[in-house]
């Protein structure tokens, strides 16, 4: 059976992904603009707005965490580019950002547009012209060609032989319930209830190995966030410079003197590292410095990585060190301590030690912040790795719907009952490599059991 | 040349049911079939219903059909099926009294006003242009028809096997029906062959019934029909059923035949049900298995044969005797007939519509076996359909089609035309993803005012139904928002076992604790105070209904979110004209499929396999244009 889902709301990113100076994240379908009402807070609700309106506000988690201060631009149907409710918004355009914000709006049950998705409904509500629309069976073309001549790269191969195997589990359990129902007046033996639960949870477990490889998935697709902090004058921009071996931070004597927040990337044994250097987090009257501090702490916030840089000298601040543990988690942050040519044995605490003249240290730091990066998990080319959100989000669905068909059958339900939510979870799976039927579980158990009078 | 609206030719399940409604319905129709004895007889085992067939029957008696009725006036052994699992599998089924189910239904022909009888064979199917005119007979009587239903069973071109003796036969001493294939197939149809089987029947008293295992009906047995008087129900007395087993011995002595086995030899082209194979085929496919159950059904209360369910085979005679002389209770057994394969022609049903006629040819309709499928229940199911369309199309009415989410005769019909089938095609509940919706306890409230609008139930039975409804679903409203005090419930929870609650609980969330029974529920707080309630706990069906709608609400609602999403793509209509071939951005398989099956709504497109949802998503701008 196939799926296509078109009063479904929809999200996606609509600017191209990577770092650009704005990203725009579009929402459409029925539900767009009271789900991106859900996590905006503004002066007035969206609901309350009128079409074609840009609203100014903040981005906030069910939990109160400030993600981002957006320009959101309310269309209301049949006016938009999808002719749907439509909700554009406009963040900064950090991945990070855009990342968080789409997950929170997938956690409210919108889904992520297929490609061309948007302009297939665009067409299918007479908002363009056909020209457009061969525009858009090309893009859906392109796309069938890419399925048909297989996985385009190794890890969607390797994943999309997983799932399929995490599928084929799925029918063989889904056979075991539907035999009790469709043919309970045979002589043959029935699933019990602890193999059942066991037989789910086996699928819940794999499910749950490849959840945890998602961060590393993404690491591996779009690059680690790395915040470098400290204090005036530890040598952040040295030591990113040495990082890069080449200058382009401007690195001077005179304090607060990078402003700005300055992003560099480099390639650490096959993993990208988005280094950001940042002016400091504190107080400032200087208006431009005071733009650059506010920044720093967005950076901070969005790091996957946070370098707390201090010297032998002025040591770590204290005060830095609390403000950034509440910014990010603590188990974020590596405490580096700079300029060791200058003082060999300082007593000082830290995580690594580093001279960015000498370049002492440098190799453990590497080894520490892949650590961080990548987790203790080993992965070898032949690990199945979710990077993508639409397959995470697609497993996150299976496993919800097996932990209920789990407790139904822990509950003692009938086999029906069980069956509902292994179904939704095969759909789910469905979504990732293409589809279950009905055919599947009936072709199964002619084939391995014996039936019929 | 004698004229009607409607020839439907053969008496079985699916013409009686086709005939009846259509007469019913106030067309003039002639019945064609060789023999008129033969009306409604069972070919196979005697019995109606079982799981998802027992739903089948009672939808077509909601909708006003016979088979319920019938099998309710001749069953010798009502049982619910699945009775220890939930309400949307249980399943009726019945033993049924060959004999006398047969008589009844000839009966029940007979005397359906509108409806003439004809003894004759049908040779050819007259076909001008692209529209059926009617037929020509063996007797030279060509009878003229605005439109024909062709329900031929397993008739066309037939022939049964016993061992490497092949013989030409529909039913064991009935001949076959030969020429409407090949006038079919001139006329463009595509033509496929498929197999079924049936065990050898036993003399009653050779059987020493004192060491097998006894399986009884149901202390209190529940009819097919709505419409059944359940002060006189059951109609006739009850019998009981017996089990025994093969074993190594058994299987030992089939092997021995296995040179001489029409299937294994390859004389037998037909594809055979997987769901029913015969004995040879289960000791093959499953040799690990070192016995088979077999069932000893009645074949009626005077009669002296007993049908050896489990054990349909086509090996030699002498083989199928000698093998059962080594089961358990048959030592003595005497054969009465031997098992036999029978083949016969099917037209692959892409070639027919959601409405059974076929797309090739105007008023020419197909129903039951002749569609591959397998069973009286799914026959009777699609001759009811077929009935209903042609009378409707005759009439000037709308096409009659059901949705899957409606019942179990939309999935059964939809497929048909979307699937087609290489196996004999058999119901099952796995196959409705619907299926907690489709029970066979409310198949009167998802059906029965169809069965009204169309002038084949009574508007008496229909209002009744009609009210209730209103009963259930104020009654739902209520329980969703009466709350009941801990101080009033929390009693009665206890003692069933189930942990108290703090404050105050709507009697529907209440409801949801397996524990808890709903009129226990209701009368915690006094029933007799609300006047929707009160209606409610007086009305037996309709508490039962509020109960289980309240029980497995959340279950459904994701059964429902499931399906959903899919449902508005039933009313997308396709054209039947659109030529897939110049639909260059489809797939090269999505292509041939469509092309094949013409599929009247994207919904319908979506089902068939190798059809991708890019495939569709090219379709959905194609019909833009």
């Amino acid at each position: 059976m196939t799926t296509i889902k078109n009063e479904d709301t929809i999200v996606a990113l609509a600017t191209p992904a990577g770092v650009g100076a704005i990203a725009v994240i579009r929402v459409s379908g029925p539900k767009a603009i009271e789900t991106v009402d859900k996590i905006f807070k503004g002066r007035k609700k969206l609901s309350e707005a009128s079409t074609h309106t840009v609203h100014y506000g903040t981005i906030v988690t069910g939990e109160g965490e400030l993600i981002d201060d957006v320009l959101v631009s309310v269309f209301r149907k049949p006016n938009s580019y999808t002719g749907e409710d439509s909700v554009e918004i406009s963040t900064h355009g950090s991945p990070l950002i855009t990342q968080k914000i789409i997950e929170l709006l997938l956690s409210e049950n919108l889904r992520i547009a297929e490609p061309g998705e948007f302009t297939k409904r665009a067409f299918l509500n007479n908002r363009i012209d056909l020209t457009q629309a061969e525009a858009v069976v090309d893009v859906i073309n392109a796309r069938t060609e890419a399925s048909l001549r297989g996985s385009r790269n190794q890890l969607d191969g390797l994943l999309s032989q997983k799932v399929k195997q995490l599928r084929e589990m799925l029918i063989n359990t889904s056979s075991f319930v539907e035999l009790e129902l469709d043919f309970a007046e045979e002589d043959i033996e029935f699933v019990n209830k602890d193999e059942l639960i066991k037989r789910i949870d086996d699928v819940i477990n794999e499910i749950d190995k490849l959840l945890s490889t998602y961060s590393f998935g993404r690491v591996i697709r779009e690059g680690v966030n790395v915040a470098l902090v400290g204090k005036p004058n530890v040598g952040k921009s040295s030591l990113l410079n040495y990082i890069l071996k080449e200058s382009r931070a401007i690195v001077s004597e005179i304090p607060g003197t990078t402003r700005d927040v300055i992003r560099e990337e480099v390639s650490i044994d096959g993993i990208l590292f988005k280094l950001y250097d940042t002016a400091g987090i504190r107080a400032s009257e200087d208006v431009i410095e005071k733009e650059g501090v506010s920044r720093s702490r967005e950076a901070v916030k969005i790091s996957d990585v946070v370098l707390l840089i201090g010297d032998v000298e002025q040591k770590f601040s204290d005060d830095l060190e609390e403000e950034l543990k509440t910014l990010t988690g603590s188990n974020h942050i590596i405490k580096v301590l700079n300029k060791i040519d200058l003082k060999k044995e300082s007593g000082i605490d830290a995580d690594v030690k580093v001279s960015a003249i000498t370049g002492e240290g440098i190799e453990e730091l590497f080894r520490i912040m892949k650590a961080k990066a990548i987790g203790s998990e080993s992965y070898t080319e032949k690990t199945a790795v979710v990077s993508n959100i639409r397959h995470y989000d697609c497993l996150k669905r299976a496993k919800e719907s097996l932990q209920i068909a789990k407790e139904s059958t822990e509950g003692g339900m009938s086999g029906e009952f069980i069956a509902v939510d292994l179904r939704r979870a095969e759909d789910s799976l469905a979504e990732i490599i293409g589809e279950v039927t009905t055919d599947d579980i009936l072709n199964n158990i002619f084939s391995k059991f014996c039936i019929g009078k | 040349m004698k004229t009607y609206d409607i020839i439907v030719i053969g008496g079985g399940h699916a013409g009686i049911e086709a005939a009846s409604a259509a007469a019913r319905m106030g067309c003039s129709v002639a019945l064609i079939t060789m023999d008129k004895y033969a009306i409604g007889r069972m070919s196979c085992n005697p019995a109606i219903g079982g799981t998802a067939k027992g739903h089948l029957v009672r939808e077509i008696d909601a909708l006003g059909g016979v088979m319920g009725r019938l099998a309710d006036k001749t069953g010798i052994q009502f049982r619910m099926l699945n009775r220890s699992k939930g309400p949307a599998v249980w399943s009726p089924r019945c033993q049924s009294d060959r004999e006398l189910y047969s008589k009844a239904a000839v009966e029940e022909i007979l005397s359906t006003e509108n409806l003439e009888v004809v003894e004759d064979s049908v040779t050819d199917i007259i076909i001008e242009g692209k529209e059926v005119k009617g037929v020509k007979t063996k007797s030279g009587n060509d009878i003229a028809a605005k439109a024909v239903i062709l329900s031929s069973g397993t008739f066309l071109n037939a022939l049964m096997h016993v061992g490497l003796n092949a013989k030409s036969g529909g039913r064991y001493g009935e001949k076959p029906a030969t020429g409407i294939t090949e006038s079919l197939m001139k006329a463009g149809f595509e033509s496929g062959r498929l197999k079924t089987g049936t065990p050898p029947r036993l003399a009653k008293d050779s059987i020493n019934w004192d060491v097998l295992e006894e399986q009884p009906g149901d202390d209190n047995p529940q009819p097919f029909s709505y419409q059944t008087d359940l002060n006189e129900f059951p109609y006739l007395p009850q019998v009981s059923c017996h089990i025994t087993y093969t074993d190594a011995a058994v299987h030992k002595i089939l092997e021995k035949g296995f040179d001489e086995s029409p299937m294994f030899t390859g004389r037998i082209k037909g594809v055979g049900p997987r769901y029913c194979p015969s004995i040879e085929d289960k000791i093959v496919r499953f040799a690990d298995k070192e016995r088979h159950q077999l069932f000893l059904e009645p074949e009626g209360l005077d009669s002296d044969q007993i049908y050896l369910n489990g054990f349909s085979t086509s090996l030699p005679a002498e083989i199928q005797l000698e093998a059962m002389r080594k089961v358990k209770g048959l030592e003595n057994v005497e054969m009465v007939r031997p098992g036999y394969a029978v083949e016969y022609d099917f037209f692959p049903p892409h070639q027919i519509d959601n409405t059974l006629e076929t797309k090739l040819v105007s008023g020419l309709y197909f129903a039951g076996q002749i569609n591959g499928t397998s069973g009286y229940e799914e026959a009777a199911a699609q001759g009811l359909m077929a009935g209903i369309n042609a009378a409707s199309k005759i009439q000037g009415r709308r096409d009659f089609v059901l949705k899957r989410s409606e019942a179990y005769i939309g999935v059964l019909i939809d497929d048909l035309v979307t699937k087609s089938t290489e196996e004999p095609y058999r119901m099952f509940t796995s196959r409705a993803e619907h299926r907690l919706l489709l029970r066979q306890d409310n198949a009167d409230r998802r059906l029965m005012h169809y069965g009204e609008e169309l002038g084949l139930i009574d508007k008496e039975l229909s209002d009744q139904v009609k009210e209730r409804e209103e009963i259930i679903k104020q009654s739902i409203s209520v329980c969703q928002t009466k709350k009941l005090h801990a101080r009033e419930v929390n009693g009665y929870l206890v003692s069933r076992g189930t942990p108290p609650i703090d404050s105050t609980e709507t009697i529907s969330k209440l409801c949801k604790r397996p524990e808890l029974e709903l009129k226990e529920l209701l009368n915690v707080n006094g029933a007799e105070n609300d006047p929707v309630l009160r209606q409610l706990i007086n009305d037996s069906v309709a508490l039962n209904q509020v109960e289980i709608e309240l029980k497995y609400e959340g279950y459904m609602k994701r059964q429902q979110e499931t399906i959903a999403r899919l449902e508005r793509y039933e009313d997308l209509k396709i054209p039947l004209t659109l030529n897939y071939s110049t639909l260059n951005a489809l797939s090269i398989e999505a292509r041939e499929k469509l092309n094949k099956i013409k599929p009247r709504s994207i919904g319908q497109a979506m089902r068939i396999s190798g059809v991708s949802p890019s495939d569709i998503s090219i379709l959905l701008v194609y019909l833009k244009k």
